[in-house]
């Protein structure tokens, strides 16, 4: 066994009114996967900061290589070794590859000299190589996909000859393939005695990758030991606290009559030929890997996006809509994939947000009703489990999964006949994910079409009555809910799916 | 880099008509003493620009530089009526120095007192100002009370070109060497891309934040010093209104308001650009009264131009990547 490379001693964070973490212990050895894992707001990011010399911490001590070590600033961190991959934001869109790996510590050609680019782009191109990656160095990361985004903050990692690498929530956008291949990135860090801080959301991929695991809750350690003498269940249960109902609390519902028809909708080079039929009280299911142009397909119904062929029917009537306030008085909702940056309002109060959509119906005439308003916002945000001490709150001052609530009960008070809903439990814990899951089959009972848009496959699975299954803009084939299984649905979505983004050559290995 | 290069290409062409279509009117304007005399005209612009953009690279904005030109050419030019025996590069280095002041309380009050850039320097430009006023008392320093050395600084000749042209260009190399060859310019991108990512790899944002300021002041102050002595005569509204289009200048090339992009040769032909139509509006016997409104609408235009175009492009990048 290797010795433990970091050790963290009873650190504890307060902000004002909260303990984001007490008194956490955390260890972690060369050649590691650690899992990091614990619900929205449990106070991963907030370690994961103090790693990173973002935070400070209130209390506690750091030990690197059994000696106390302080980050006042991400500088003393890098140089430290640590590095982080961050979930996302954490690049610069404008700027290149090369620009983006070597930020920050930009390779001059003498202590004193100018910048030596050609040198930049040759490392880069080098560690691209190591990551089996091959992309045109110069192209602002803007221009990037997701995944090829992450390879380029691993390399990132990489050129700081990272020792500890911090990974939060690599796989969140990432498709099957592409996490298959990050697995083997990851695995070959590994082999070079580089220790990973692994965070996830998802217990398959724990157990797949990692070794070891901390678990925290409510900024306490809950539990930390190996992953083979553990179980997910036993793992869920300290994430959670309680034994979690079931993951998809899906009731059969009454199938109506055909609400939204969509016919041969197209948009050049995004997809084509989308057709399909969204009956009363259905969940219908689209899945697909990244970038096959689900949520595009979405926001073209929702009138976000400009419709260039085909026709949309809604209750039988052909509806031309054009944006998104057109959509809403014809009964549609669309809760979008980016909620934080989309969705909510963080200035404003809770039930400012959950009423905002539907402020001219419940008002006296130019007033606001504000008894009607506190009541609606107490039926959704109890509905949906909002953690909050009064609905007054800024939403600003609630956790990450609890401002994702706020805008879910923000687009069910407006009680659309047609939900569509862009990868609802996305980077969200499972407390909320269930929750999520159970408003979903309730909505659905009470007769609204819903259509759920994700990547996640149990969860379409679980939770669809037919599944729509699209591959690079074009719909591949649909199933029943009896007959979709794993092997038909993956089949599917990725067909003959060639990845020329990401140059994944798997049988380089 | 291949949309940025078409941005600027475009640009290129637009100056290119803009030419073609003053010298229909006015043939006279196509001449290699006439593209002197407009790049003489502009030299004050490209540096401020400059100065300009880098603030604007962080996201910020400075209001004061009109200011700041006007107070530091306004002190220059009193020193020298008053002690004409002040040696001219003991002047030149005071002048920078007071620009480099007074952009440095800019930068203090942004980076450190985190008072956003357009609050900041919409309060010091009128502060400046007012300082201009009471330092000149309301009164001129008109040419024949400049010595000779001050006044004709500007125009010294060497191998044809003016003094004034050369150093506007040296300050133009010097600037695309810091924002491309040193780490504090890359950095001074980074911080206007991505403030969260900035922080998360070590950047000092305040410095950075304090330095673009400072910087740009001292610009300013090098600029006043060359106004007044190009224009002789140092007034107390000299430069009013230079603010805004140092601002449009950075924006039609490119340069975005929200920081983060921006390159040096669209910024360059940004300030031709304006300069240009600032010089051949009269030769082609525009209305005095017309030529504001022309300027701007034209500068409308050519945002907007440029803007659907690189939309475009980027668009089809966007298409080749997806399918």
């Amino acid at each position: 066994m290797q010795e433990e490379i970091l050790v963290l001693k009873k650190i504890s964070k307060y902000f004002p009114g909260i303990k984001a973490l007490d008194e956490v212990d955390f260890k972690i050895r060369a050649g590691e996967v650690h899992a990091l894992v614990g619900e929205n707001g449990a106070g991963k990011s907030t370690l994961v900061k103090i790693l990173t010399g973002i935070y400070q911490p209130t209390l506690g001590s750091i030990y690197l290589n059994n000696k106390p070590i302080t980050f006042p600033s991400p500088l003393y961190s890098q140089k430290a070794g640590i590095s982080a991959i961050h979930q996302e934001a954490a690049m610069f869109p404008e700027l290149s590859v090369v620009e983006n790996i070597f930020m920050g510590h930009h390779i001059k050609r003498s202590e004193k000299g100018l910048l030596d680019w050609a040198k930049m782009k040759k490392e880069t191109k080098e560690l691209l190589d190591r990551l089996e990656m091959d992309i045109d160095v110069d192209i602002p990361v803007k221009n990037l996909s997701v995944a090829q985004r992450h390879m380029v903050e691993i390399a990132k990692a990489l050129s700081m000859e990272a020792r500890i690498v911090i990974m939060d929530e690599p796989t969140s956008a990432l498709t099957l393939k592409e996490v298959e291949y990050l697995y083997r990135i990851i695995r070959k860090l590994r082999a070079q005695g580089r220790a990973i801080i692994f965070i996830s959301h998802k217990f398959e991929e724990v157990f797949e990758i990692a070794e070891h695991y901390t678990v925290l809750r409510d900024g306490r350690l809950i539990g930390e030991g190996e992953i083979k003498e553990t179980s997910p269940e036993e793992i869920i249960k300290m994430v959670a606290g309680r034994t979690l109902d079931k993951m998809f609390p899906k009731v059969e519902a009454k199938r109506g009559q055909i609400v939204l028809k969509v016919e041969g909708l197209s948009k050049s080079g995004v997809f084509k030929d989308i057709s399909f039929e969204l009956h009363e009280g259905e969940v219908l299911g689209f899945f697909g890997l990244v970038g096959a142009g689900r949520s595009e397909v979405m926001q073209t119904i929702f009138g976000i996006e400009a419709k260039e062929e085909g026709k949309i029917y809604i209750n039988g009537k052909e509806v031309d809509i054009r944006n998104p306030h057109m959509a809403m008085t014809q009964g549609l909702a669309y809760i979008p994939e980016d909620r934080q940056l989309q969705g909510a309002i963080l200035d404003m109060t809770i039930q400012d947000n959950i009423t905002l959509p539907i402020i001219d119906k419940i008002g006296r005439f130019v007033f606001l009703n504000q008894p009607k308003e506190w009541e609606i916002t107490e039926k959704y945000a109890k509905d949906i489990d909002i953690k909050a001490s009064t609905w007054k709150q800024l939403v600003l001052s609630l956790s990450g999964g609890n401002q994702q609530k706020v805008v879910l009960a923000k687009w069910l008070a407006t009680v659309p006949q047609i939900l569509i809903m862009d990868e609802p439990t996305k980077g969200i814990d499972v407390g909320t994910k269930v929750a999520v899951h159970k408003i979903m089959s309730e909505l659905a009972n009470k007769g609204i079409a819903i259509i759920l848009v994700s990547s996640e496959l149990p969860e379409i699975m679980g939770m669809s009555d037919r599944i729509i299954v699209m591959h690079e803009g074009i719909i591949t084939n649909s199933f029943d809910k009896e007959e979709a299984n794993t092997e038909k649905i993956i089949k599917a979505a990725t067909g003959s799916y060639q990845n020329n983004n990401l140059n994944i050559a798997s049988n380089k290995e | 880099m291949n949309f940025i290069k078409r941005r600027e290409f475009t640009l290129f062409i637009l100056i290119i008509i803009l030419i073609l279509l003053i010298t229909l009117r006015a043939p006279r304007f196509f001449t290699f003493s006439n593209f002197k005399d407009i790049l003489d005209d502009t030299a004050i612009l490209f540096m401020v620009t400059f100065a300009q953009m880098l603030v604007i690279l962080t996201a910020g904005i400075d209001l004061s530089v009109a200011s700041n030109i006007a107070f530091s050419g306004m002190s220059v030019a009193l020193l020298n009526q008053h002690h004409p025996e002040v040696p001219i590069f003991v002047i030149l280095l005071l002048s920078i120095m007071i620009g480099f002041i007074f952009g440095s309380f800019n930068g203090l009050l942004v980076a450190y007192g985190n008072i956003p850039p357009i609050i900041t320097t919409l309060g010091t430009m009128s502060i400046y100002r007012g300082l201009v006023f009471v330092l000149s008392k309301g009164t001129w320093v008109s040419a024949h009370e400049m010595t000779d050395s001050f006044r004709y600084f500007p125009r010294v000749n060497i191998l044809g070109i003016s003094l004034l042209l050369i150093i506007s260009f040296m300050v133009i190399i010097i600037f695309y060497i810091f924002l491309y060859y040193t780490r504090t310019g890359r950095e001074i991108y980074g911080v206007g891309g991505n403030i969260t990512a900035a922080q998360y790899v070590g950047i000092n944002l305040k410095k950075i934040k304090y330095l673009v300021f400072a910087l740009c002041g001292g610009i300013c102050g090098l600029s006043g010093f060359l106004w007044v002595a190009r224009y002789a005569s140092a007034q107390s509204d000299s430069a009013i209104g230079f603010e805004l289009q140092t601002v449009a200048a950075c924006v039609i090339g490119g340069a975005s308001i929200t920081g983060g992009s921006g390159s040096v040769p669209g910024v360059f032909l940004g300030a031709l650009f304006l300069g240009i139509i600032k010089n051949a509006l009269p030769v082609i016997q525009v209305s005095p009264f017309w030529q504001m409104f022309i300027q701007g609408f034209i500068i409308i235009v050519a945002v907007i131009i440029n803007t659907l175009m690189s939309q475009r492009s980027q668009q089809l990048i966007m298409k080749k990547r997806e399918l």
